[in-house]
């Protein structure tokens, strides 16, 4: 019980040890902070305007990306192939999950960069495909608890394999398969090295997705122990506090839809 | 099917054609960016890989040679820690939540372990730095294993807890019926049938681990030399990837790509034996 008990303790330590580091810079700016863009630590002007611009750009990018490439893979894995083919996709698609982030962005700089450039372009893409394997493992695992006679009632009555998913398979995955993608954007949101790496790290927002950008996660890895005054320091906790606000919201929120699917159909 | 009766059976046809070619589409595109990684890395890295990389450390750029042997050691000597850290934890707490989490408790606890599977890495490495760093006042391999075991932690947990879940019931109690005492059950018949796969967990756990960098740069730091104090700065091959990667010098992206080379074989390789082991995926 009190092991079990530590990772909630550990959870609530990490966010009390979040605000309390993060107290000068929460009374020093208030919630100004959020709609500030200038950054320039050296006159002590803090925004992270810019960080949660790159933070939410280039992860909905690669959410446009992975999401309808990372369910219709499921959909193909779960649904359409019974080949041993199937198993050869699954398994490519599994061990890209296994690649550290760090290698993912050497490859981004050496291949992304030279189309993109380091910009938000690269950094939605090279997120995409980090998050992919995420989207297709859970939701394949989501089809999959769709009870066959499901599918069967609907081909008995003469439904192609397309019409027996959108009617029959689909509509009660639903929930679940938003769950997955919800957590793949939980995932893209925290995402740090490859990001570091790719985004180009300026603090602006220019509009523009070819442009160079920060993310709240590069900006830790990039200055976050190079803090120069208590101000400073207390503003890097500050952005670390936003970004794990974010994204223990979109987390938990994903967690609740996939779980109620899978013990749904646990109990059919 | 609203409309079905409208619609000739040579159209649902075709549809169905589009479809079943949409998601074979989808499935190939999947599967490229692996392809052209695993490609790139290869490629790239084996020119620049010899027998010097493992046995010598990093030399300064213009300089011949070099390798990563102390990031390599310093990488196994976090990874270790981290090791010594999560496990008790890990496996208590797993343990606890198969046999006694029903309740609401229970599922407070699996859901806090599952969302901090989902915290960024990079936090971990905050907590540690505040905990570890800022009180040492140095970076310190200690405090890079601490925060690689919270990386682990959540992992351990949950395939401990799923893996003790799969032990069927009757073993337990036919152990309780003999009069053995409940914790003497648990450690040699509960956790000992469930062993292969809970040790399968802690491998992918390792694997993850060793693969981190962000919550490794500031708590380990790096360390161009030999290290082997736990309060010293030490070298990583993830971080030291990182530090060649985004350096101008071309010298030094070679070295990257080798680093990846190695750091990618070996945790594929960990990956694909623990797989045939154990057909259960732990999804990230």
């Amino acid at each position: 019980m009190v092991f079990a008990a530590s990772i909630p303790l550990l959870f609530f330590l990490i966010l009390a040890m979040l605000l309390y580091q993060s107290r000068l810079a929460l009374f020093t700016f208030g919630p100004g902070f959020f709609f500030s863009s200038v950054w320039n630590p050296v006159k002590n002007q803090y925004g992270a305007l810019p960080f949660i611009y790159g933070t939410l750009v280039s992860s909905l990018l690669a959410l446009l990306i992975a999401a309808p490439l990372g369910v219709g893979c499921a959909i193909y894995l779960s649904e359409v192939s019974a080949s041993r083919f199937k198993e050869w996709i699954a398994t490519m698609v599994d061990l890209l999950a296994a690649i550290p982030s760090v290698v993912f962005g050497l490859w981004g700089i050496f291949i992304l960069g030279p189309i993109f450039g380091l910009s938000l372009m690269s950094a939605g893409v090279l997120l995409a495909i980090m998050i992919l394997p995420t989207i297709t493992a859970i939701s394949r695992e989501i089809l999959q608890a769709v009870p066959g006679t499901l599918r069967e009632s609907a081909r008995a009555l003469g439904a192609t394999k397309w019409e027996t998913i959108k009617l029959s398979v689909l509509p009660p995955a639903a929930s679940g398969i938003i769950g997955s993608i919800v957590l793949g954007l939980g995932r893209a949101l925290g995402e740090t090295m490859a990001v570091t790496m790719v985004i180009g790290n300026r603090p602006e927002i220019s509009g523009s997705l070819l442009a160079p950008a920060y993310s709240l996660s590069a900006v830790l890895a990039n200055e976050f122990a190079e803090a120069s005054s208590d101000l400073n320091f207390s503003v890097m906790v500050e952005i670390g506090l936003i970004l794990l606000i974010i994204t223990v919201l979109v987390n938990g929120l994903a967690r609740l839809l996939v779980w109620k699917m899978v013990s749904n159909s646990r109990i059919q | 099917m609203e409309n079905g009766q409208q619609q000739s059976y040579s159209i649902r046809k075709l549809k169905e054609k589009v479809f079943l070619a949409l998601a074979l589409a989808t499935a190939l595109l999947a599967v490229i960016p692996l392809i052209s990684l695993l490609g790139f890395v290869v490629y790239k890295g084996i020119g620049a890989l010899n027998l010097d990389f493992f046995i010598h450390i990093p030399v300064p750029v213009g300089e011949k040679g070099g390798g990563m042997a102390n990031a390599i050691v310093g990488t196994m000597m976090i990874v270790g820690l981290g090791c010594l850290f999560s496990l008790p934890i890990g496996l208590l707490g797993g343990i606890w939540l198969a046999e006694w989490g029903k309740g609401k408790r229970g599922f407070l606890i699996r859901y806090a372990v599952d969302v901090m599977s989902g915290f960024p890495t990079i936090i971990f490495g905050m907590f540690a730095y505040v905990l570890f760093v800022l009180t040492m006042r140095r970076f310190s391999a200690l405090a890079g294993g601490f925060a690689l075991a919270l990386v682990m932690l959540p992992y351990i947990t949950k395939t401990t807890e799923e893996m003790i879940k799969m032990v069927p019931r009757t073993l337990k109690e036919s152990a309780l019926a003999l009069g053995i005492p409940e914790w003497k059950v648990m450690l040699f018949v509960v956790l000992r049938t469930a062993w292969n796969g809970i040790f399968t967990g802690i491998m992918l756990a390792v694997a993850r681990a060793a693969g981190e960098t962000a919550p490794l740069l500031f708590t380990a730091f790096n360390n161009q030399y030999w290290n082997f104090q736990l309060d010293q700065p030490t070298g990583s091959m993830t971080v030291q990837i990182y530090n060649y990667a985004i350096s101008p010098f071309e010298e030094w992206n070679r070295m990257a790509w080798a680093g990846s080379l190695v750091l990618v074989a070996i945790i594929l390789a960990i990956t694909l034996i623990v797989r045939r082991y154990s057909k259960r995926v732990v999804y990230g």
